[in-house]
């Protein structure tokens, strides 16, 4: 059996083996409460902070009373920017150097609401809360510009490295027998993972270790040593396992400093737990996006240019830009294309990663789009997608590594049954239910990082693997252990992963859904060195039985060490290791190409983005793809809209473990029908607030909003994007949900909703 | 730390006499009291946990109607046999209320106690602004973001929703809160916010409810609950109705006809007009299509709210036309 060939039958010991549906090795101690997550580890001495945020979302404090919360029994630091142990700033996530200047974790100028100012540390967090209540700050307030819908936010400044251009976009469009224009909003979003963010903070001397959710170990851990001026090597993060992260636990936070901070004046450990309403302004989610597309096409469909624009929201004093265009460029062939992109500062927090940052509003805009133009010329809206398919990257003029989105196109609709939509608008009914039929497409782009992994052949038999990667959920345990297990050929039970500790052999960030590929990798490449070492040690050893055979090789098959020629003298690893007097077979490998071997780039490999590849690094222009089939139920009267079946089929190559494969596809597609039907965050205009900043008021789907989901994988492995053939799986599967699901609400209703969530208001 | 003082009461006696002193608070199921004290809404010097005295739990139905005690669990009323036979809006209002986990601790009295969701009244840091909370304070909802707040019953000084289902069904069928000895129609227990939005019960020191009686009738035996919202689990309503119905021997012409409003007022909203207007009257689409409209007189919206003018009446039409098919 090759590496390739992935495994259809369940149930059997294959499926421990790279592409066998394996259970979560982590599932049992999670779902029986064994599982530690960082924040409930207690270290002797431990004290809580408490976070005081801004109420004002511009302007400035001029004062800070903190002598009734000091005088609070239990307190035993008011934390402010007047005494905070000064810090420097850290390298940024893409290597920018520094600026030397301190980094203030506490702000005097207020450019949002909920923006830090203070922190109270107290003996229980009891204490810390109700001291907390008691600082007292005054303002000097200016007028916020709240969201882009403000008009003195204006057009926002152009990001012109957003900028593409192909043809001639705005003449192909005037000379269009059809053109179509519209806009396309979403509003801001946000990750809300269930399991709240948050760190303890532990110094001992110069060495200071952190329990912090993460998704980004080494890039975290280098901003927590550049604060505090000690070698990376002292700092010893550790994220055992996390409740979610979505793009939101990547980056080093205001709060993870003031803990740091708090605990080296202190010389306590110090646990700081951000609260469900702070997890909406203590960082960023998802910016507010509005596009504005106009397409111009012959009168039988066909594109003849795309003229983009778009804006998002960022914070104040950061570019931060959610790329608008990247499926806009990609989706469709046209001959003239144009896309140009702004950012709008408004007093918001600095907007962060969300799942399918860029592509998943993008989607929204051109799957739309296309869907107007099928409707305007009167063809089905998947044959338009068919008519206007692009053969290569139109952007970069490369070939496809692998493009299986005709063959998503083919399986999705023979499994929805989509030759049963009826074309016209509002002509589906049951009862007062409205039914509507709607498709869109997604993509999301292959990104690559190289890695490094540690695996260990213990004298017991044992296999471990070690990497400084983390297991957010989306079983990185797992597959690391089937990557071994196949590699080496020993069951998956006897394979032991160790994640989540920066003491481990380093990883880059699990974002962007490059973790899987890079880690297979570089577990597959330590394992096949250890597995080489193992044969040559019972080829070679003057105490291995296997010595007298003279073979030039063994085999290894269910840990079970033999001949090819006498299969009569197999041996376990364990025996082998035993009569050799072996304890440990060890093979560090990594995945770096020859230039950045060297200790200086090892190290910027894994602590910053800088050395990733796009996409279109290299002969091929690499992504996944997939599409969404919905049919949505929508109440005449109530305009409440349901979905009542989904069908989606995806290209992410090969799946390493079709089962967790799926489980993340899903889970991407639940989180895309709430971004389409209930997630907005809602802004006071007149202070900046979130209004509903907890989980009660911000809607995420129940089960109830979900109805059954059919996945469908159209993959084949693509050894162009990843050594072991897997493209990006995790942001993939929400990226087209949101516009799949309006185009349905427009073929059921006759009415476009243009600007997500689509709530009862719009339909009524 | 903010320290309380925690009673529990072991009698009737005992925790309405403890109930009688100031800054006290019962505390029952908890859902309700301990949020908004972590928001820092309410922040009691005592509590009196009564979860533990007996006999307040008890549902029983008999040919006078029904008697809910004040302890009994959201969750128990709701899977009542007998509650399910001749109150079926109760049993579908409470289902539809919260989520399973808020249903297997909240009781049947602090579910109607329940306070609003208004996420200005919910956040006193930073907005200080509440005539609910702090009387003559003034109101940050009414120019806010206001798209759950109410359009009945709103007054210059407070437009925040009441919350609860379980009113809602309460309301429409003449139900009586029993104050130990003291019994208040349910429409007068609940008060309209006026200029004193804080005071929102006929409720007085020391009074605790104890149970709740609903009279027995034709129209709650026919009855319904139907709640319109976004989400299909655990959110409040947009806008719902209960509605009962009794029809004469005809099969056709409505003799009596029950309608609570929830989601769309400050309180548990009657709509008598709507009854009004069909008794008598041929349970026929037209009809109920042009009387339902009444539901409405009087709203008043605040911008983000509108869609509920125009949403009501459709929910008091399908629930009065799906109440008549029991019928």
């Amino acid at each position: 059996m090759t590496i390739v060939d992935t495994r259809m039958k369940h149930g059997n010991a294959s499926d421990g083996l790279l592409g066998g549906r394996l259970a979560r090795v982590d599932g049992p101690a999670k779902i029986t409460g064994a599982a530690d997550y960082a924040m409930e580890y207690f270290p002797e001495g431990m004290v809580y902070a408490v976070i005081i945020d801004s109420t004002i979302a511009s302007g400035r404090v001029v004062a800070l009373d903190t002598a009734a919360a000091e005088a609070c029994p239990g307190v035993l630091l008011v934390l402010t920017p007047d005494n905070a142990l000064p810090i420097r700033t850290a390298t940024g996530w893409m290597g920018e150097p520094p600026p030397p200047v301190p980094y203030d974790p506490l702000a005097r100028e207020i450019t949002f609401a909920g923006q830090h100012i203070a922190a109270v540390i107290a003996e229980t967090f009891e204490q810390a809360t109700a001291a907390a209540a008691l600082v007292k700050a005054t303002y000097e307030e200016t007028t916020p510009i709240s969201s882009f819908d403000d008009p003195r936010s204006g057009e926002g400044n152009p990001v012109d490295m957003m900028t593409m251009e192909w043809g001639d976009a705005e003449a192909a469009l005037v000379t269009a027998p059809v053109q179509i224009e519209q806009e396309y909003r979403t509003p801001r979003e946000y990750n809300v993972p269930i399991e709240p963010h948050g760190l303890i903070a532990h110094w001992e001397g110069d060495m200071l270790t952190l329990w912090e959710p993460s998704q980004w170990i080494d890039g975290m851990s280098r901003a927590y040593a550049e604060w505090f001026g000690i070698p990376f090597e002292n700092v010893r993060m550790r994220s055992p396992y996390i409740g979610g992260g979505f793009g939101s636990k990547a980056f080093p936070t205001r709060y993870g400093a003031v803990a740091a901070i708090a605990a080296k004046m202190l010389d306590r450990p110090v646990k700081l737990a951000v609260t469900r309403p702070q997890t909406f302004t203590a960082f960023g989610g998802r910016p507010a996006t509005r596009q504005t597309i106009a397409l111009g096409a012959t009168r039988e469909g066909k594109l003849l240019s795309i003229v983009h624009k778009g804006a998002n929201e960022t914070s104040m004093n950061d570019v931060v830009v959610e790329p608008l265009g990247s499926v806009t460029s990609i989706m469709y062939a046209t001959p003239n294309f144009s896309s140009r992109q702004n950012i709008v500062p408004v007093n918001t927090v600095k907007p962060g990663p969300l799942r399918a940052p860029g592509e998943n509003p993008s989607a929204f805009g051109i799957e739309c789009a296309i869907d107007e133009l099928a409707y305007e010329v009167g063809i089905d809206p998947l044959d338009i997608r068919l008519l206007n398919y692009a053969e290569e990257d139109p952007h970069a003029k490369k070939p496809w590594s692998t493009r299986r989105l005709r063959e998503a196109y083919a399986a999705g609709a023979e499994a929805f049954g989509w030759a049963k939509r009826s074309p016209g608008v509002r002509s589906m009914r049951e009862g007062r239910q409205l039914v509507g039929y709607g498709v869109a497409a997604g993509t999301y782009p292959v990104r690559r990082t190289p890695g490094e992994a540690m695996v260990r052949i213990l004298s017991n038999g044992t296999i471990e693997v070690a990497s400084s990667s983390i297991d957010m959920g989306q079983g990185t345990y797992t597959i690391l252990a089937q990557t071994a297990a196949e590699a080496i050929g020993v069951p998956v039970e006897t394979v032991v992963v160790k994640l989540g500790d920066s003491s481990l052999p380093r990883a880059p960030v699990a974002g962007g859904s490059q973790l899987a590929n890079l880690m297979t990798g570089a577990v597959h490449k330590a394992a096949l060195a250890a597995r080489d070492e193992l044969i040559g040690l019972a080829i070679n050893d003057p105490n291995s039985p296997f010595r007298d055979l003279q073979a030039n090789t063994l085999t290894i098959e269910g840990g079970q060490i033999s001949s090819p020629r006498d299969t009569g003298s197999a041996l376990g690893i364990a025996e082998v290791m035993r009569r050799t007097g072996r304890e440990r077979i060890e093979a560090l490998r990594n995945t770096l190409p020859e230039e950045l071997q060297d200790e200086k780039e090892r190290f910027r490999n894994y602590t910053t983005i800088s050395t990733m590849l796009s996409p279109t690094e290299g002969d091929y222009s690499l992504h996944s793809w997939c599409v969404h089939f919905v049919e949505v139920r929508v109440d005449a009267d109530f305009g409440t809209v349901r979905v009542a079946r989904m069908v989606s089929a995806l290209d992410s190559g090969r799946l390493y473990n079709p089962k967790l494969a799926e489980s993340q596809w899903k889970g991407g597609i639940i989180m895309g029908i709430g971004q389409a039907l209930l997630e907005e965050g809602l802004v006071d205009p007149r202070n900046g607030h979130v209004m509903n900043n907890n989980l009660g008021d911000y809607l995420v789907p129940t089960n109830a909003d979900i109805p059954d989901l059919q996945v469908i994988s159209v993959g084949v492995p693509d050894t162009h994007a990843s050594v072991l053939g897997g493209k990006a799986v995790g942001e993939l599967a929400i990226v087209g949900v949101g516009p799949a699901i309006a185009n349905a609400v427009y073929h059921a209703t006759g009415i476009r909703v243009r600007d997500l969530p689509i709530t009862l208001e719009k339909l009524i | 730390m903010r320290d309380f003082s925690y009673l529990r009461a072991n009698s009737f006696e005992e925790a309405s006499s403890a109930a009688a002193m100031p800054a006290t608070m019962l505390l029952a199921g908890g859902t309700t009291l301990i949020d908004l004290a972590k928001c820092g809404v309410t922040n009691p010097e005592r509590l009196v946990d009564i979860t533990h005295l007996d006999g307040f739990d008890a549902v029983t139905v008999d040919a006078e109607g029904a008697s809910i005690g004040a302890l009994a669990k959201m969750s128990r009323v709701a899977a009542d046999p007998s509650i399910l036979e001749n109150f079926p809006a109760v049993s579908e209002a409470l289902w539809q209320a919260a989520s399973a986990q808020i249903r297997n601790m909240a009781t049947i009295g602090g579910n109607l106690l329940q306070r609003t969701r208004c996420a200005y009244f919910r956040d006193p840091a930073s907005f200080p602004a509440c005539n609910k909370r702090v009387p003559g304070s003034g109101c940050s909802a009414m120019e806010g973001v206001n798209r759950g707040h109410a359009v009945l019953g709103t007054s210059q000084a407070c437009i925040a929703t009441y919350p609860g289902d379980l009113a809602a069904a309460l309301v429409a069928f003449d139900a009586i809160v029993h104050l130990g000895g003291r019994k208040v129609a349910i429409d007068d227990f609940f008060l309209l916010p006026g200029a004193t939005p804080h005071q929102e019960h006929a409720i007085q020191p020391g009074e605790m409810i104890t149970a709740i009686t609903i009279p027995a009738s034709v129209a709650a035996r026919h009855s319904t609950y139907l709640k319109v919202r976004d989400r299909q689990s655990y959110e409040f309503a947009a806008a719902s109705a209960a509605v009962g119905i009794e029809l004469e021997a005809d099969r056709e012409t409505i003799r009596d006809i029950r309608i609570g409003l929830g989601g769309v007022a400050t309180k548990p909203w009657r709509a008598r007009a709507v009854e009004n207007a069909l008794r008598g009257k041929v349970l026929e689409p037209d009809i109920v299509k042009s009387a339902s409209r009444l539901a409405v007189e009087g709203a008043i919206a605040h911008g983000g709210n509108h869609y509920k003018i125009e949403l009501a009446p459709r929910v008091v039409e399908r629930a009065i036309l799906k109440s008549g098919a029991l019928a």
